[in-house]
């Protein structure tokens, strides 16, 4: 994971390098610093010699000085390297992410790659930095410190190694403890998160249900669950600091008693045994390695919980998006004709799927110019057929062409620019409308913005709004009605002047009569338009050139109006269904 | 929700989107009412301050130790010919005990401050949460989710993290200078007084450099909610950019905000890391101060002032004062270290608080919904088991009107029994989202029990508004709404839309397998229940080849399945709670005609003499209703059946007929 991660330190490789680095002179001053503050003690005060204290009073200053110079070049550069990090990192992933697939997208869910792009990605920030900067400070600590003590007393380092395993197996023991249980925080967090964020967009059904009751039941269930463990977690973290201290007081416990021994018998001699003045610097170093050792043990920590994280991002960086751009791509697309020959598809397993297939060996010519309806019932694979034309999806087997060429073959902007889709999920972006119009053409004009709401039926209600259409539009496109959102996305496929336009069920909440205005501007505006048409209404669809009936992933039956009703009971059936005051009145059709 | 309803200045927030805390400011009522959680604990907390008392005294000590172990043991054994020890092993005796209590205190107080931490945040965030389930439906329509989102989780934790951990800190650190501060003041008050000089220095430039930091913070915290927002709402999107191929002009904004970001969140976090060296480094330079005054105080002599006594400045005190000096710099450092989490904590729980503040729905309502058990007599008597018939439980005092007469009710029992039929009227009823604009005008409808209501009219004419009146998540401006002849105002919220089954155009699922889903319309409902509810709604079909099949999990508001397979569970939700009124708002817009077809038919032999309002496009869904509303910006403009309306060739016909004249 640490090999995939590590290339995107990219520029910051020098700042990166550079923070062990002055980490380790900081490391050395801090190390200097007591030994100078022994000889300060020792020499200067015990003594009284003033010119003594002076001196090495301006060791210690020159030291703390470095130390604070290297201390603050060190903060500078982990700042700039571990934030550099994320940057590239969360780029990294971005733009990985506007390379997949819908079946990419499919394989996580919106939710999930958010997650990933954001908290994980700061906790792999954090912990890099910590790798950078307490991850060298800590061992420098300790071997420093060491060193420097078994330079003072070889026979006294014994008192740490005793005291070191003691501390390191509970502290392990405490952490094989704790970890599984914040694991199970964690994911519990995002559980309850979860809970919040259903009852905000479900509010109504939650009232009008009246399961308030119900749902803070729910919650509540939860988030004592988080406190049982969470508590559960923090009552063994409480051992940490006591295990620590116990450490720590027993090591000064012993070497007071030995020391002084020794003190006493070397007669405060530093040639000759031990001096107080080292006495104190052991204790002094004691402290160090201790909190170093505690520092190590926050930091394995740290970096199992970022290992999770850094594990999902990866995930994300090495989904290949199944649907890339072929070498020497066609270019050009020469009309909106679009040729189904044998096209069989299946959804991937999992995720809702159950990998069945979802169209069954549909073939389908469709001319260019020509106006086509898709009927069929709820879960009839509508708009999977449809998503096969801009190479959404993949075919499993067979073939889709659009202009003679098989859509595998074309350089997917070209292809997509010519195949406007409108989707049914259909989303509108913060910004004002004619911002998320010009998503179909970056350079439309004015007029042509105005040109396409127009023939959207939009145009009518953005010139209500208090600043036509330079009005605000909010994330999703809150503030517009259903029936509003759908014109401004219709909109917004036209202005790309596509050879192909899909509509996926783009009508349902606009009302019969803007429909039916909407699809005679089509008619008249854009007759070399290729038009395919979702729709639930025969209304809709009953004047196109061929009207495709689907049932269970495969073609019932194909023809005109007319036709069908002699052909197709299925259509007929529908037809009847939604003409039958009108039929008795005989002024139909 | 169709009507735009956003108020002003709230910007695009993404779940993780934080707002911008109002500056680097702590509000006095907000400490205030932390401390009301907080005073739940209060004798743990005094329990946890004891501890922590008897912590930072011990460790006091022990940095002490070492030189009065030198100064009163060491020093005097050297001068002795034949060293005693015992002397030695008594202190060391005595001051293992100290260290014993203040291992023992530490354990303790960490222990007792993480459960007070954990059961205050539990506390505040089931009340946050309860609290918001009891919010109007307009709290919700006037903010973004991420808004209201941010404040149950990044607020919520930064509260708990500065309870657990900064608050504790903050307390231990003060401790341990007061501790300090007496000890140098035992030893010495002029050089008590260099090293306090010496720190209020350091406090003003750790100040300086946290209130630069702050800045800073503060910057990176609005890019980090900018970014995720941005990253949110694209990748929610995602399925359009790859459709318009906007991925070159996504990656841009991007960039721009991601590198943004970086600056901000650089120099946030440079300040944060060099604060550690400066303040430990300065206090080095505090260190050698202090040797070097007091070395010279020592050696000429000057008199010593102190609360010990002691005439004379030893060389032994300075050396004891040096390891003090730290310890009381060293608390600083921690401090302005907190601060940051602090000022943060403290602009979320008043975020928090003002959740909190929000007024809940209010409901003055009396009457309640009854099941009845009704004898040959047609005589009513209520009783607790779902017998089918449901009456209104009218106390003494409240009006019913039926049939246009007053009828003051005056039973004994001090309430009468009102069959619920199901009869809705409105009497010239207004009402607008906001004062500004009122979206109905004079709306007066009468719905009979048994009838079929159709709405029809424009998006935007006030459909769905006059169903959120009936139900009451809003209330109206003006006029009157009556149910069964009781004004709605007087019926509790609660079993007003109990008697309400209301289907709605977006439906929102839950995490949960289908049969969750559907049994959310009656908890008790068997499984049987809700396969029948299930088959009722046409959904068994599709849900029998789902992988699990009603055991299917359905995650992220059931995104694996399409819009009108979610319509149709939404609906069988609503058939199992089996509603003596029904309001149907677009149910069934994405379902295909004849599924559509099959459903109604299950609908009617379901609602068969109950009142269902249908608000439908198609006009197809509504053809057979009994009475058809046809709205127009806020008014209803004709009023009739199918074949009525056709009659007129008013504005029904019109839109009837519209997509065949115009061709």
């Amino acid at each position: 994971m640490i090999k995939k991660l590590a290339p995107y330190i990219g520029e910051y490789k020098k700042q990166t390098v550079m923070t062990p680095l002055f980490v380790m002179l900081e490391v050395i001053m801090d190390i200097g610093i007591p030994l100078i503050m022994a000889d300060l003690i020792d020499q200067g005060i015990e003594q009284g010699n003033m010119n003594v204290i002076l001196k090495y009073g301006a060791f210690l200053l020159a030291a703390a000085l470095l130390a604070l110079f290297f201390g603050a070049l060190s903060g500078r550069t982990a700042a700039v390297a571990s934030n550099g990090f994320a940057k590239n990192l969360r780029r990294a992933m971005y733009y990985k992410v506007q390379d997949y697939s819908f079946s990419n997208i499919d394989h996580f869910s919106t939710a999930s790659i958010v997650t990933r792009l954001t908290t994980d990605v700061s906790n792999v920030q954090m912990a890099f930095q910590m790798l950078t900067r307490v991850a060298v400070r800590s061992p420098g600590m300790l071997v420093f410190s060491f060193a420097a003590a078994y330079k003072i007393d070889p026979k006294m380092c014994l008192i740490f190694v005793g005291n070191i395993p003691v501390l390191l197996i509970g502290l392990l023991f405490i952490m094989k403890f704790v970890h599984p249980i914040f694991d199970r925080v964690f994911k519990n967090y995002d559980k309850l998160n979860n809970v919040v964020q259903e009852n905000l967009y479900a509010v109504r059904v939650v009232k009008s249900f009246n399961r308030q009751k119900f749902e803070t039941e729910k919650f509540q269930t939860m988030s004592g669950g988080i406190y049982k463990d969470f508590v559960k977690a923090e009552k063994m973290m409480a051992f940490v600091s006591p295990l620590m201290q116990l450490c720590m007081y027993t090591c000064i416990l012993l070497i007071s008693w030995i020391g002084a021994k020794a003190v006493i018998a070397s007669g405060n001699n530093a040639d000759l045994g031990l001096s107080t003045g080292e006495l104190m610097s052991l204790v002094t170093y004691t402290m160090q390695i201790l909190m170093s050792l505690m520092m190590l043990g926050m930091i394995f920590m740290m970096l199992t919980m970022a290992r999770a994280a850094g594990n999902r991002i990866v995930e994300i960086l090495e989904e290949e998006s199944d649907i890339i751009t072929p070498e020497n791509p066609v270019m050009e697309v020469t009309d909106g004709s679009v040729v189904f020959e044998h096209v069989d598809f299946a959804y991937k397993k999992g995720e809702g799927h159950t990998g069945r297939n979802a169209l069954n060996d549909i073939n389908l010519h469709i001319a260019s110019g020509e106006t086509v309806g898709i009927l069929g019932g709820t879960g009839s694979s509508k708009s999977t057929l449809v998503q096969m034309i801009p190479r959404l999806y993949d075919v499993t087997s067979g073939s889709v062409k659009v202009g003679g060429v098989d859509v595998r073959h074309y350089d997917l902007e070209v292809l997509r620019k010519q195949v406007a889709m409108v989707l049914q999920k259909n989303v509108l972006f913060s910004g004002t409308i004619k911002e998320n119009l010009r998503w179909g053409a970056a350079d439309a004009t004015d007029e042509e913005i105005q040109r396409v709401c127009r023939l959207a039926c939009a145009d009518e209600f953005i010139s209500q709004m208090p600043d036509g259409y330079d009005s605000h539009i909010e994330q999703g496109g809150t503030n517009v009605s259903g029936g509003q959102r759908q014109r401004l996305c219709i909109a917004r496929a036209l202005i790309a002047k596509p050879k192909i336009l899909i509509l996926d069920d783009s009508t349902s909440a606009v009302d019969m009569k803007t429909d039916a205005m909407i699809r005679k501007a089509f008619a008249e505006e854009i007759p070399d338009t290729t038009k395919i048409i979702i729709a639930q209404r025969v209304a809709s669809v009953q004047d196109a050139d061929k009207i495709v009936v689907l049932d269970d992933g495969r073609i019932a039956a194909v023809g005109t109006h007319e036709e069908l009703l002699e052909t197709s009971d299925i259509y007929r059936e529908v037809y009847e269904s939604q003409n039958k005051a009108t039929l008795g009145e005989g002024g139909a059709v | 929700m169709a009507e735009p309803m956003r108020g002003p200045g709230h910007g695009p927030g993404g779940r993780r989107g934080m707002a911008p805390p109002p500056g680097m400011k702590i509000e006095k009522g907000t400490i205030k009412r932390l401390l009301t959680y907080l005073g739940d604990y209060k004798f743990r907390l005094l329990f946890v301050m004891i501890c922590i008392l008897v912590s930072a005294v011990a460790s006091v000590a022990s940095s002490l130790f070492i030189q009065s172990l030198i100064d009163d043991h060491i020093l005097p054994m050297l001068t002795q010919a034949n060293p005693q020890f015992n002397g030695l092993l008594k202190a060391i005796g005595n001051v293992c005990i100290i260290f014993g209590a203040g291992i023992f205190a530490n354990f303790f107080s960490t222990i007792t401050m993480a459960v007070v931490a954990q059961s205050t945040l539990k506390d505040i965030r089931d009340e946050m949460f309860a609290h918001m389930q009891n919010l109007p439906v307009r709290y919700f329509d006037t903010r973004t989710h991420g808004e209201v989102m941010s404040h149950c989780t990044n607020d919520a934790d930064t509260l708990r993290q500065m309870l657990a951990q900064s608050l504790p800190n903050l307390f231990s650190s003060i401790v341990s200078m007061i501790a300090v501060l007496c000890s140098m003041l035992h030893l010495s008050v002029w050089l008590t007084l260099v090293v306090v000089g010496f720190a209020v220095l350091m406090v003003i430039l750790a100040g300086k450099i946290a209130g630069k930091s702050g800045g800073f913070f503060m910057k990176q915290q609005k890019n980090l909610g900018e970014l995720n927002g941005y990253i949110e709402e694209m990748i929610n999107g995602q399925k359009v950019v790859k459709v318009f191929c906007h991925e070159e002009a996504a990656k841009k904004d991007f960039d721009e905000k991601n590198r943004q970001l970086c600056e901000a969140s650089t120099s946030a976090n440079t300040m944060a890391n060099i604060l550690m060296p400066i303040m430990g480094n300065l206090g080095y330079v505090l260190y050698v101060a202090v040797a070097v005054i007091g070395g010279v105080m020592g050696i000429t002599g000057v008199a010593n002032l102190s609360i010990g006594g002691e005439p004379v400045l030893t060389l032994g005190t300075i050396a004891s004062f040096l390891t003090l000096s730290r310890n009381f710099v060293n608390p600083i450092t921690q401090i302005s270290n907190q601060l940051n989490a602090v000022v943060m904590a403290m602009a979320g729980a008043a975020r928090i608080f003002k959740l909190l503040d929000e007024k809940p729905e209010e409901d003055h309502g009396s009457v309640t919904l009854v099941n009845v058990c009704v004898d040959e007599g047609g005589e009513m008597t209520e009783c607790p088991q779902r017998t089918g018939h449901w009456a209104w439980k009218v106390p003494n005092g409240v009006t019913v009107r039926q049939n246009h007469e007053n009828r003051d009710v005056n039973a004994a029992e001090g309430f009468e029994l009102v069959p619920m039929e199901g009869r809705i009227t409105m009497y010239q009823v207004d009402f607008g989202y906001t004062e500004e604009k009122e979206v109905l005008h004079d709306i007066t409808l009468y719905a009979e029990p048994g009838q079929k209501v159709a709405l029809v009219g424009a998006t935007g004419a006030g459909k769905t508004t006059i169903t959120n009146l009936i139900n009451r998540f809003y209330d109206i401006d003006d006029g009157k709404i009556r149910y069964d002849g009781i004004n709605i105002n007087n019926i509790r919220k609660a079993d007003l839309r109990n008697s309400l089954g209301i289907v709605l155009q977006d439906v929102n699922l839950f995490t949960g397998t289908v049969m969750e889903n559907i049994r959310y319309g009656k908890l008790d409902a068997t499984d049987e229940e809700c396969i029948a509810a299930a088959k009722l709604a046409n959904a068994d079909g599709f849900i029998r080849m789902l992988p699990d099949g009603y055991d299917t999990v359905l995650e992220g508001d059931g995104s694996g399945l399409s819009q009108g397979q979610r319509q149709l569970i939404s609906i069988a939700r609503a058939a199992v709670a089996d509603p003596p009124v029904m309001i149907l708002d677009e149910a069934t817009s994405s379902i295909d005609t004849r599924t559509e077809a099959i459903v109604q038919r299950g609908m009617d032999n379901l609602m068969h003499g109950r009142t269902v309002f249908v608000i439908a496009h198609r006009l197809s869904t509504i053809q057979n209703s009994d009475v058809i509303m046809v709205m127009d910006q806020g008014r209803i403009i004709e009023r009739g059946d199918h074949e009525h309306l056709m009659e007129e060739k008013g504005r029904y016909y019109q839109l009837y007929t519209g997509a065949f004249e115009l061709d």
